[in-house]
């Protein structure tokens, strides 16, 4: 079973993206902001990794940059899903290595095209 | 809605556009065509029906009969809509395409009952991310939809948040689109690849001259065999004898024409029955 890495400082949204990506048959680990992502990521490397902007302690571009630097960084698939909507934070993302990008809000359809598209269903 | 008049309304639209009224939208009629009632000042639906079976054929009425078709017609489209059919338009179709083409360096694509456009500018980026390799060449895209209204959202190429999640990956967006508030349109250098124009399936082709490629997807499941096959004939005809055809992923031609034949192992794709067989079987 592929693994999905959820990084969000809501807990709201946490627990909505966990029941829509298991429901895609991916086991699920939880982070609360990217330092503790990068902590998880040391432990095991995720298929895919969902991805919050602005959290407290790291935020997620600080994540992505990060982990695109680490061994095996390189592999898990990064969706960004933010309510940073604007075409410079997508550019800024693409730019740092991520696959796709969520604008929240968001709905299970637009998370199943999303890992369509890039390959993890 | 009394039986008689949505008997008549069935008539009507099946006789103007080919769309199959089931006896259980009734209420889906009732719920469109109160604003249409509404815009031509009748008092309700009943009314409306009752004009339009009365005069049925004056120019009035023609206009009328169009904004009720429209009003009954699906109009639900996404960008790269299945994956399958673009990714067959660019690693089978153009390839075939280019080579058969590489001396009048010319192809002609037909994206039927195109909706809002997302399937034409679908075809567009595609050929666009293409760059190099299609320099010189000249590529015309036709979209056309029964819909007036429909036509002009689509040539105006700006679409939702939630639209453009739909099916479109982030790099297109970000190379191909502006935002524009909290909506994003498509770039001009896509837009004017794309012709739109007004076309009803049960008449003549849209342009003169044979298309390579026809996209005519997720619209003759709305039609009765007849008129499958009255739409399938037509489409040959603005084909060139050696194009391809891109049915939607619940449609076929097997039992319904014999003007086309199946391609092997490409899904979903056809080629007119009477091209020669190392063309439509090998796409070489």
């Amino acid at each position: 079973m592929k693994r999905c890495l959820i990084v969000d400082d809501s807990k709201v949204v946490r627990t909505v993206a966990r029941k829509i990506v298991e429901g895609l048959n991916f086991a699920i680990d939880e982070a609360v902001n990217g330092q503790e992502a990068i902590e998880a990521c040391r432990i095991s490397m995720p298929d895919v990794i969902l991805l919050d902007w602005n959290m407290p302690v790291m935020s997620g571009i600080d994540f992505l940059r990060a982990l695109r630097a680490m061994a095996d960084g390189e592999r898990p698939v990064v969706v960004f899903c933010t309510t940073e909507n604007d075409m410079a934070h997508i550019q800024e993302a693409l730019g740092a290595g991520a696959n796709e990008y969520i604008m929240k809000p968001f709905d299970s359809e637009i998370v199943e095209t999303k890992f369509a598209q890039t390959g993890l269903l | 809605m009394n039986p008689q008049d949505f008997e008549k309304l069935a008539a009507l639209l099946h006789g103007r556009s080919g769309l199959v009224l089931g006896s259980d939208k009734a209420y889906l009629a009732e719920s469109r065509l109160g604003p249409v009632a509404r815009q031509w000042q009748y008092v309700d639906v009943h009314a409306l029906i009752r004009a339009l079976a009365r005069r049925e054929g004056s120019g009035a009425d023609a206009r009328l009969l169009d904004d009720v078709v429209e009003a009954m017609t699906t109009n639900e489209s996404f960008f790269f809509r299945d994956n399958k059919p673009f990714d067959q338009f660019r690693e089978f179709v153009l390839p075939a395409l280019m080579s058969a083409r590489s001396t009048s360096r010319s192809i002609r694509i037909w994206s039927a009952a195109c909706s809002s456009g997302q399937e034409p500018y679908s075809l567009a980026m595609i050929l666009k991310e293409m760059g190099a390799r299609l320099e010189g060449w000249n590529i015309e895209i036709l979209g056309t939809d029964i819909s007036r209204a429909i036509l002009k959202r689509a040539r105006d190429g700006i679409y939702s948040q939630l639209e453009v999640q739909r099916g479109l990956p982030i790099q297109l967006l970000a190379k191909y689109f502006d935002q524009r508030g909290d909506q994003w349109q498509v770039k001009e250098e896509i837009r004017h690849m794309v012709q739109f124009r007004e076309h009803n399936l049960l008449g003549e082709p849209p342009a003169a001259g044979r298309f390579d490629v026809v996209f005519c997807r997720n619209v003759l499941i709305y039609f009765d065999q007849a008129t499958k096959a009255q739409v399938l004939a037509k489409v040959a005809k603005a084909m060139a004898g050696d194009g391809y055809l891109t049915l939607g992923g619940a449609e076929t031609v097997l039992g319904v024409s014999d003007h086309f034949r199946t391609i092997p192992e490409q899904r979903g794709l056809y080629g007119r029955a009477d091209a020669p067989t190392t063309v439509a079987a090998s796409g070489t």
